[in-house]
């Protein structure tokens, strides 16, 4: 890559992102004869919404009644309050019609034996506004996921969806008025540069799991959406709140299922004591995330965790029949010879709680549009998926409503540009003269970049800050000096050096891009969850305990508001929680408490 | 010999799965074991980095049959490969 050149292909639209969320908005563009271009980093059904396996939740009510307003409260309740009623509304009423049409799209849904989609139950799925638990989730066996993308992409094919595979997009390009031109691109077999310019993009960039150490986010989670977004000048909303998993393999990351403690597997301490009889007398080990995750911490903390560093906890199925554990949980103890080195059926397998799934991301309403702090539009900008935040979970994602949000919001967004295209003129509006300089520049910087960091380091090291400082059980000093230890990180990042400055194939240079955004989406988190000062969701401090004035640390005094981070002088500012549903009353507050 | 472009390329596509588990084991044997192949096993495991996570598991954990025994010994490699 010895000079840095840059062609410009134009197009209707541009979406970035070939997973659930993308393929899903590729479709509705497609069939409306738009031009669209599909970027992804990697082939479409290699997305990580492949790793999906619990399934996709629609008040179907085929197995026994259900409807989408207990959908809905079940959502607004999990969300602990912050998820906006209007978008929840709108994505509950939604998802039977999503579901559905998925299925006609090819989707292998289990059935009945009546040749119904076949329902199963799933934490936090409820009827009655809370009542009983009802079965909601529909799934394609434990490969919903795979099943969801392949369907979608044999529909792009259909539809004659123009694919970019193994482009990264490096940069949005925004113009004075603040209005999305397309993004900047990298072909990664070539090393060129090319700008898409387009009248619409869509960001569907999935999660950004990889900010924390131990993960069960793919190595493609680095929050790029999020990175370009900030850059150009895009506020990113409740990005505090993050979903850990409390199974995690420690070291590995890799995710055991709930079913295993479902099964009767057990948490052990050093002591070999099972702790989770003093957190959660009743449910034990079978307490919610949160609860079983926290106390997980809690015991690390107090010095009972178990290994040579004391860092981690045992999750013990020793005392079932083998027989048992062959026939109910093959794949967890295929999982743990490979990556835990131990025979389940032996010993018990060790384990951390582990960062799932991001709630926060780029401000959309439920039409998929990007919003200002403000509340008006950003001209030409849309987004749908993990990457984004309707905000539909708030504070606490329910299973199973991500892959559903993929559903509704890709779809939604797709339908906006659609119009927004057909309406708008039929010219693209002129690209800046200076447009492609900032990239050019953040390119030219990493080729010669002399005595830099280590990408490889700095990740780690990026890592390891955010476990330690922001990980499931939040304190105050702890996060103070988090904000000022990731500050000293991102001086790292904007000076880091990689060997190999060849054109084809860098992967070095990738990385060393992904890691810009990591920096961002990283000191986004840092920041919104040292201001936080309530517990919320999965928001937990330390400082904000469950008090009767506060049950569980909430404040909605103060704190029943979302988060938005500016990038440019590292600035928090807030706006209201939109309570008001769009056709049914209020859910109003309350206690989370199950 | 794979060129430093192809080894590239193959680490792009060992280390950006659609799982956490195939990064890592991928991944790793790329890293530590990948250059004491001999040439016909490397091309085995280009073809099996060429699978989809879910067609590729179901070899390692043995629920499916390899199709041929260069592919099995370097499954049966991969299976040793320890992530920590
Ligand atoms: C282990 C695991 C199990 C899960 N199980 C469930 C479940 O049972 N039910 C449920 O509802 N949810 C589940 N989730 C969550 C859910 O899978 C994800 O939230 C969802 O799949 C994200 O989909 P997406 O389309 O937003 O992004 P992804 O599927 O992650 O796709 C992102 C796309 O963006 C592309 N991309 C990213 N950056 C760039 C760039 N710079 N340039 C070009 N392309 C780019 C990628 O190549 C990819 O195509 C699970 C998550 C994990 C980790």
């Amino acid at each position: 890559m010895s000079k840095l050149t840059i062609s410009v292909r134009k197009f209707d639209a541009v979406i970035v992102g070939a997973g659930g969320a993308g393929l899903r908005a590729a479709i509705q563009l497609s069939e409306a004869g738009l031009k669209t271009a599909v970027l992804s980093k990697v082939f479409p059904t290699r997305s990580h919404t492949v790793a999906a396996q619990g399934g996709v939740s629609a008040s179907l009510g085929n197995s026994e009644e259900d409807h989408w307003h207990w959908h809905m409260y079940d959502t607004v309740k999990g969300s602990d309050w912050l998820g906006d009623q209007d978008a929840i509304e709108f994505m509950c009423r939604k998802a039977p019609e999503a579901v559905v049409e998925l299925e006609h799209f090819g989707m292998p849904f289990d059935r009945t034996d009546e040749g119904k989609i076949y329902q199963r139950p799933f934490g936090g799925h409820m009827s009655n506004f809370g009542e009983k638990p009802v079965r909601r989730a529909c799934a394609a066996a434990d490969r919903t996921g795979h099943a969801m993308l392949h369907a979608l992409y044999q529909r792009n094919v259909r539809a004659n969806t123009q694919f970019f595979v193994e482009w990264m997009a490096l940069d949005l390009i925004r113009d004075a008025d603040g209005q999305v031109l397309g993004v900047i691109a990298l072909e990664m077999e070539t090393g060129e540069i090319v700008a898409f310019h387009a009248k619409a993009t869509i960001f569907a960039t999935g999660g950004a799991g990889r900010i924390y150490y131990s993960s069960t986010n793919a190595f493609i989670n680095t929050g790029d959406g999020l990175g370009m977004a900030a850059r150009a000048g895009i506020a990113l909303e409740d990005m505090e709140f993050w979903q850990f998993h409390p199974t995690g393999v420690a070291g590995a990351g890799v995710l055991i299922t709930e079913g295993v403690r479902g099964e009767g597997g057990i948490l052990r301490n050093s002591d070999n004591e099972r702790f989770m009889e003093r957190y959660a007398p009743n449910a034990k080990d079978l307490a919610s995330r949160d609860v079983v995750s926290r106390a997980m911490v809690t015991e690390i903390n107090e010095g009972r965790g178990c290994g040579p560093a004391k860092d981690f906890v045992l999750l013990d199925i020793t005392h079932l029949d083998p027989a048992t554990i062959m026939k109910r949980l093959p794949g967890i103890r295929e999982i743990s010879i490979q990556f835990a080195g131990i025979d389940p059926i032996k010993a018990p397998i060790p384990v951390v709680p582990t960062c799932h799934y991001q709630m926060g991301g780029i401000p959309t309403n439920f039409h998929g549009q990007v919003v200002n702090p403000d509340g008006s539009t950003v001209t030409g900008f849309y987004a749908a998926g993990e990457c984004a935040c309707a905000s539909v979970h708030g504070a606490n994602r329910l299973g199973t409503n991500s892959l559903l949000d993929l559903l509704v919001f890709g779809k939604s967004s797709g339908d906006s540009v659609v119009e927004a295209v057909k309406a708008g003129p039929n010219a693209l509006k002129e690209l800046p003269a200076d447009f492609a300089d900032y990239t050019l520049a953040r390119l030219n910087r990493l080729n010669t970049q002399k005595g830099g960091a280590s990408v490889n380091e700095t990740r780690l090291e990026l890592q390891r800050t955010m476990q330690k400082h922001c990980g499931v059980f939040r304190f105050k000093d702890m996060l103070v000096e988090g904000v000022s230890k990731i500050c000293d990180i991102e001086k790292a990042v904007h000076l880091t050096e990689i060997g190999d400055k060849s054109a084809t194939w860098n992967t070095a240079r990738v990385e060393a891009l992904e890691l810009d955004n990591l920096i961002e989406v990283a000191k986004s988190t840092m920041v919104s969850a040292e201001a936080r000062k309530e517990s919320r969701g999965a928001h937990v401090r330390d400082d904000a305990p469950d008090t009767a004035a506060n049950p569980n640390g909430r404040d909605d005094e103060l704190w029943l508001k979302h988060t938005l981070w500016h990038r440019e002088g590292n600035k928090l500012s807030y706006k209201p929680v939109q309570l008001k549903p769009l056709s049914v009353e209020t859910i109003a507050l309350k206690t989370r408490a199950y | 010999m794979i060129s430093s472009a192809e080894l590239n390329r193959l680490r792009w596509r060992c280390t950006r799965r659609a799982m956490l588990e195939m990064d890592l084991l991928l991944g790793g044997f790329l890293e530590r074991q990948f250059h004491d192949l001999t040439p016909a096993q490397a091309v085995a495991f280009i073809q099996l980095a060429d699978m989809e996570d879910l067609e590729l598991w179901p070899l390692i954990t043995g629920k499916r049959e390899c199709e041929n025994s260069l592919q099995a010994e370097v499954v049966n490699m991969l299976r040793d490969v320890r992530v920590k």
